[in-house]
């Protein structure tokens, strides 16, 4: 055997995971693993707490997307308690929800997948980040660092804490927004919303031109998709069904709480993360990368192949012409980077919409609930995937058991086989340098921070 | 010549490093006084060389090093050694570090308990072995990084607010011991206390408390004297920044759990937590989970298996 290349950490994602690249004595990559290297736990140790806490301890899932879990986790007890949610709470949550989903966006976009795309794959990686945007483009950076800040700074100030949020509650949310308030943050998002309009033409005039060769390439695997649809078919963070579409872009469309019925989870030797799959396929699971079972993608890209539409008129145009020019369901790995700033879009108008309705300042926004056994999945759109929590509790309200599928752990077993299919694509020969190792890592960056 | 700083996380959400981040325009503000030299979440220097070609972790010198996350497996431990090595100042960046954190709450099992019930929920496939290959072992439990390697400053939060590490480290700039609070959270909340109540026993959080949303939390009853567990006398403040502003659960009208862990480094949330309660003469006993006192720092083997039950 030849050399064994050890890419650790992984970089400029989040999350700990690493990749062992075997060569053959001819310098072809005989095998490509991915290990996903973290495991904390959260099933088992949610086990015995009262469920209306578990909400404000699965935050520490993902400190870049907290506040999908918070939410996805309320809804769970909620339906584990039979909690009616306040129509404000409602409104609040989803317009949290919306809101996260910006501030996400402008991270995984500038902070952590740009600098391939501005410095170049190639440029030193002592200045392909954010830092070395700072310095070659500081108008740029300067605007995308104020952009993110104002978006982190509107939730905060609303609902008190944006990292590890506690705002939603079981019956819906701690607190009312005032007029004031809501029209400050109207304010803000529409100055979102111009960041957000400016960075897709940016993106579709100075950078992806630019990457077309690579965008058609690397990483490049043909899978299914998943997303949430809300019940008239269009793109939804936060409520609606879970719509799995095969590779030939047929779907099936169902409710959370069987998600059973649909997906289930496998488990290979070498990483601690679980690799879900559709078992409603009855295929079995394959991450072969000429021939696939079971494997489908989440994330963006998978949330603008699943859906119909989109409810907002920016986002929608967008997503026709991206359909135009690369049909529907598009395969292409990098694509994910353009649907984000679809979906940048999307979130923006979206976060609009509720808050120009004045009922979001209702001042009941939470019913009562009394803690009970009972079953609850709840699920939201992760920027990263349909994130479920699944609970049963007690007599007493407290955590019996506990599944929780996050959104990267669908893309675990693609990301695996992007990464096998770049390096595969890329080394030849024997032939490696930190370029050709950087563009594996961006197979990955698509999906993951 | 910049200060090199370097930065890395392990058994950790990146909710710390996403604080850094939100120091935003102070970042920026920052940057030509430092020079990260390795910081995953950012920039792309790798442990075994940028062509994977070294077979050991190699981190470069730093004067400041930013640590987040507890220790839970051997990798961790192995990145733990080699950035105390390369650094001058080794900072403890957030309560996984300094307390174990949230993932800490593992400590109430045993990894055989752990692993077990995770490859056989409802959706894995039936049958599934642990993972062995190419990953890295577990630590029989998860530790506070000063169980391990000596730590020079400690900067508990989940996460610590931007304002703290901006304090943190531009004192360290200056050459100078950043001077964090030791007060706490209640220390900190403005609140109204009256210091008596009829509160006999704890209510659980499935109702809102009273308050009036359009007046200030300063005119709003202490949480904890409305009956609702709140973990402000024993946690450390620091939540709300430099500005003065209401702790920020409490400023989203939810009680504080405690996430900056106790106000005095070697204080016991949970032993402390009783104390008050008890001799208030709250009946201890209608706290339905004791054990979650010690959520956010259960190290330091605070949380051990042989008192996972609680009652």
């Amino acid at each position: 055997m030849g050399k064994t290349i050890h890419i650790s950490p992984l970089s400029r994602i989040e999350g700990h995971a690493n990749i062992d690249i075997q060569l053959d004595d001819n310098g072809e990559v005989a095998s490509a693993t991915t290990h996903f290297n973290s495991i904390r736990g959260f099933e088992k140790y949610v086990q015995g707490k009262p469920a209306e806490e578990v909400t404000r301890i699965v935050t520490r899932i993902c400190g870049i997307c907290p506040w999908h879990h918070h939410l996805s986790s309320t809804k769970a007890v909620d339906a584990c308690f039979g909690a009616n949610v306040a129509p404000a709470g409602h409104m609040l949550r989803e317009c949290m929800q919306n809101m996260a989903h910006i501030n996400d966006k402008i991270l995984h976009f500038y902070f952590l997948a740009a600098p391939d795309f501005i410095m170049g794959p190639d440029a030193d990686y002592k200045v392909r980040n954010v830092i070395g945007i700072a310095q070659a483009a500081p108008e740029l950076a300067k605007k995308v660092i104020k952009m993110r800040q104002l978006g982190q700074m509107m939730m905060e100030k609303f609902a008190g804490k944006v990292i590890h949020p506690i705002a939603a509650v079981p019956g819906g949310f701690s607190k009312p927004m005032s007029d004031s308030q809501r029209k400050e943050l109207i304010e803000s998002t529409k100055t979102l919303l111009d960041f957000a309009t400016f960075s897709m033409a940016h993106a579709k005039e100075n950078i992806f031109p630019a990457y077309m060769d690579d965008v058609t390439t690397l990483g490049s695997i043909t899978t299914g998709f998943i997303g949430t649809v809300d019940y008239h078919g269009a793109l939804n963070f936060y409520d609606g069904n879970i719509r799995l579409m095969m590779i030939d872009g047929s779907f099936q469309d169902f409710n959370d709480a069987d998600y059973l019925d649909y997906i289930a989870e496998h488990v290979e030797p070498t990483s601690y993360g679980k690799f879900p799959y559709a078992k409603s396929w009855n295929q079995g699971f394959s991450m072969d990368i000429d021939n696939p079972k079971g494997v489908y993608r989440s994330n963006c890209l998978a949330r603008l192949n699943t859906c119909d539409h989109i409810s907002t008129p920016l986002a929608q145009a967008e997503l026709e012409a991206f359909r135009e020019q690369f049909g529907r369901p598009a395969q292409h790995t990098l694509l994910y980077h353009w649907a984000r700033l679809i979906e940048l879009v999307y979130a923006c108008e979206k976060t609009l919409e509720l808050l120009m309705d004045t009922a979001i300042c209702g001042k009941e926004t939470r019913f009562e609930v009394s803690p009970k056994a009972g079953r609850g999945v709840g699920h939201v759109e992760a920027p990263r995937g349909t994130l479920i929590h699944d609970y049963t509790t007690d007599e007493n309200g407290l955590i019996e058991k506990a599944n929780m599928i996050v959104g990267t752990t669908h893309n675990l077993a693609p990301i695996s086989m992007s990464v096998e299919q770049s390096a595969k694509m890329l080394i030849k020969d024997g032939h490696v340098d930190e370029t050709i190792l950087n563009k594996v890592e961006m197979s990955v960056r698509a999906y993951d921070p | 010549m910049p200060v090199k700083v370097a930065n890395e996380w392990l058994n950790s959400c990146s909710g710390c490093e996403i604080a850094i981040l939100n120091l935003g325009e102070t970042l920026l503000d920052l940057l030509p006084q430092i020079e990260f030299v390795h910081i995953p979440v950012l920039m792309d220097h790798k442990h075994y060389g940028q062509l994977g070609e070294k077979r050991e972790i190699d981190i470069p010198k730093a004067t400041v090093g930013l640590l987040s996350g507890g220790l839970r497996n051997e990798e961790h431990l192995e990145v733990a050694h080699e950035m105390r090595k390369k650094c001058d100042i080794l900072i403890a960046l957030g309560t996984c570090a300094t307390h174990g954190g949230i993932p800490a709450l593992i400590n109430s099992f045993t990894n055989d308990e752990f692993l077990e019930y995770y490859y056989s929920t409802d959706s894995t496939e039936p049958g599934a072995k642990i993972p062995d290959q190419g990953i890295s072992p577990l630590l029989d439990r998860c530790y506070a990084l000063d169980e391990k390697i000596d730590v020079d400053i400690y900067l508990p939060g989940c996460p610590p607010h931007p304002d703290q590490i901006a304090t943190a480290i531009l004192a360290l700039l200056n050459g100078e011991t950043p001077d964090l609070p030791f007060k706490s959270v209640c220390d900190t909340c403005p609140a109204i206390r009256k210091g008596k109540g009829n509160i006999t026993t704890i209510k659980r959080f499935t109702e809102n408390p009273e308050y009036d949303p359009d007046k200030g939390i300063d005119e709003m009853r202490c949480l904890l004297e409305q009956g609702y567990l709140c973990a402000g006398p024993v946690t450390r403040a620091g939540c709300a920044g430099n500005d003065g502003d209401a702790p920020r659960c409490i400023s989203a009208r939810v009680p504080c759990r405690g996430c900056y862990g106790p106000v005095r480094q070697d204080g016991n949330q949970l032993l402390d937590m009783l104390n008050a309660l008890a001799s208030n003469g709250i009946d201890i006993t209608s706290i339905p989970d004791r054990s979650s006192l010690l959520r956010f720092s259960g190290a330091h083997n605070r949380l051990v298996p042989s008192i996972k039950g609680d009652k």
